[in-house]
């Protein structure tokens, strides 16, 4: 079914809020991966408040869809969406990055509630989302298991590897995404180690692809629905804008990483305010 | 444990065959038993639990990262996978993925790794693993066995079942001498076993060289007549501290003995516990030099590496003659 006008308009809103608490969360950390938590901030929103069925006062219910984080240096945004779902108070943000808090830049699943997997070496988590999808199957179980990777990371061979046995072992129930925010540390992706033609390499893998705006909750809504409908593995590449919504950011690689002041955050905000109000105007008049 | 092989069997089957074995039976009455390899169903012998349980059994074709990564996500929901791969992957290949997909999420991954030290002989440096114990035991929540032949080699794979974390149990290609005839029944992780008393020396081992140290000590008594202790220090982490320290005390000479580079395997763990007793013994580790290994018949690798019987008599001949001080009263040191 697809997206109603009011579910996507509130979906917006939770964005906003959340692309603020990462504004928020990255001054009181004294740097974070702002630009790619922004990046993929609108594709976790659309899964874990329209899709994904959790249990918020069981983080470990057998059920529960599960979600890896493979690009998981996206910790920062991460967490503010498990605070805001109520996996962790949202006032223990202010302690992310401190000596001896358990929130730190890549998150740990065996201490941050509500995290499938502790990922950050790049290339990792579709292998583990995929024993998750195998297990489920093992045991009869109907969940299923998202994975979000960062663009960049499929420069990792193992991601390929992963690939390959997603096909193999027909794993209909896990679903990947990539964040093509076409930038990573060192520049834009095709600068420092190519990708193109990215879609067609998922294909050649054997996963059904599709390309999709990853800022339009209707678009990733109804790709996300068919690919559900598929009995053939599949991928989507969300077209994302690193940084989106912070100007000073917006589609530059050098904020994959970086510190920003009470000044920075002050203009941050505001262009926050001025994107959400364009986006839901987007939404009104289409 | 339902397992019911016996001494007849350890003769004819290889250390990687009954490793296959005890884990079919032991599978049987535990569904969450799932087994993974890499294109080495057939060299690893894991080949039998295909045909035995074919949907708990996945072969991932040649790639190790992806293989450890799929085990984790599927020890995460409740599943016990056990790798199947040569012991080289666990430690070089995929490390990365063993070291933070699994250990560091303490998971219930169980990676047998076969194969291990010189016992892919001929095959050379590339098929050996010689660092393996190293590398792996310097890994939190890791359990790192050694057994010595296929009964330890069973009692190992049962034991890690039982023990919640991941475990790496490293074995050799093809047969191993035998050790233990009948089932090892009060096998623990993290207990040394005494396969015979002395308090002259210690030989401590792991792995291939139990069987030398033990021949050696069996000669040395009846050429020599000195008393040699051998413990099969079949788990090298978590280490069994008490038992190497009361062979320093008692013997106060100590060999150790492994198919392993003598850089931070059994030698290096045993050499951190001396060092950290405040006690002085004369000391001698056995294994691989500072260098890549060679091609060779296991054998004869064994023997150039005095890790065969004649090298282990001729290390212990040497060392009941180094002249060390000895101090009768340790107690106001330690």
């Amino acid at each position: 079914m697809p997206l109603s006008l009011d579910q996507a308009i509130a979906l917006e809103k939770k964005a906003n809020e959340l692309r603020h608490l990462i504004v928020d969360t990255t001054v009181w950390a004294g740097s974070g991966h702002l630009g790619g938590s922004l990046s993929m901030i609108d594709a976790a929103v659309l899964l874990y408040y329209h899709f994904m069925k959790i249990d918020r006062t069981n983080t470990d219910w057998p059920e529960r869809d599960r979600f890896i984080l493979s690009k998981g240096h996206a910790g920062i945004g991460y967490a503010a969406l498990l605070s805001d779902l109520g996996f962790l108070p949202k006032e223990d943000l202010k302690q992310f990055n401190l000596t001896g808090s358990y929130l730190g830049i890549h998150l740990d699943g065996n201490k941050v509630p509500g995290v499938d997997a502790s990922t950050g070496s790049l290339g990792h988590g579709l292998s583990i989302a995929l024993g998750m999808a195998l297990a489920g199957s093992q045991q009869q179980k109907t969940y299923r298991t998202y994975c979000i990777l960062g663009d960049g990371e499929c420069n990792e061979g193992s991601v390929w590897e992963a690939a390959m046995a997603i096909s193999q072992f027909q794993a209909n129930r896990l679903l990947t995404l990539v964040d093509r925010n076409f930038a990573m540390i060192d520049g834009p992706t095709e600068d420092v180690m190519g990708l193109e033609p990215f879609a067609d390499k998922w294909r050649a893998f054997g996963l059904y692809t599709e390309e999709v705006d990853g800022h339009d909750f209707f678009a990733m809504a109804e790709a996300i629905e068919r690919a559900h409908d598929r009995e053939q593995p599949s991928c989507l590449i969300l077209n994302t804008i690193k940084g989106a919504g912070v100007d000073f950011a917006s589609g530059d690689y050098r904020w994959h990483y970086g510190a920003i002041d009470e000044s920075l955050a002050n203009e941050a905000h505001h262009s926050l305010d001025v994107y959400h109000q364009q986006r839901l105007s987007a939404m009104k008049g289409a | 444990m339902g397992l019911t092989y016996t001494s007849l069997d350890t003769t004819k089957l290889s250390t990687a065959e009954v490793y296959a074995k005890a884990l079919c039976e032991l599978a049987k009455d535990d569904e969450r038993i799932v087994v993974l390899t890499s294109d080495l169903a057939k060299s690893t012998k894991i080949g039998v639990f295909e045909e035995a349980y074919p949907d708990r059994f996945y072969n991932v074709g040649i790639a190790e990262q992806n293989m450890f990564g799929i085990a984790s996500g599927m020890a995460k929901c409740g599943l016990i996978p056990f790798t199947s791969c040569f012991a080289i992957f666990n430690a070089c290949r995929a490390l990365d993925q063993v070291h933070t997909d699994i250990c560091y999420q303490n998971l219930n991954v169980k990676m047998i790794g076969s194969h291990a030290g010189t016992s892919f002989g001929q095959a050379g440096t590339t098929h050996h693993a010689t660092e393996d114990i190293a590398i792996l035991r310097s890994i939190a929540n890791l359990s790192v066995l050694v057994p010595a032949d296929g009964m330890a080699t069973a009692a190992c794979v049962a034991a890690a079942i039982e023990h919640q974390g991941p475990v790496y149990i490293r074995i050799n290609r093809g047969f191993d001498q035998i050790v233990y005839r009948e089932p090892i029944s009060d096998f623990a992780i993290g207990k040394a076993i005494t396969l015979h008393e002395g308090s002259d020396l210690t030989i401590i081992a792991c792995g291939s060289a139990v069987f030398s140290a033990l021949q050696a000590a069996r000669e040395l008594d009846h050429v020599d007549g000195l008393k040699v202790r051998v413990l099969d220090m079949t788990t090298i982490k978590p280490l069994d501290e008490a038992a190497i320290k009361q062979a320093l005390k008692e013997t106060r000479r100590i060999i150790t003995a492994e198919d392993h580079t003598i850089i931070g395997g059994l030698g290096g763990a045993v050499a951190e516990v001396i060092a950290g007793s405040g006690m002085g013994c004369a000391f001698r580790r056995l294994g691989l030099p500072d260098a890549f290994s060679q091609i060779g018949y296991h054998e004869d690798l064994m023997s150039h590496h005095e890790i065969d019987v004649a090298g282990i008599m001729k290390n212990a001949r040497e060392m009941m003659q180094v002249d060390f001080e000895e101090d009768d009263d340790w107690t106001d040191e330690v």
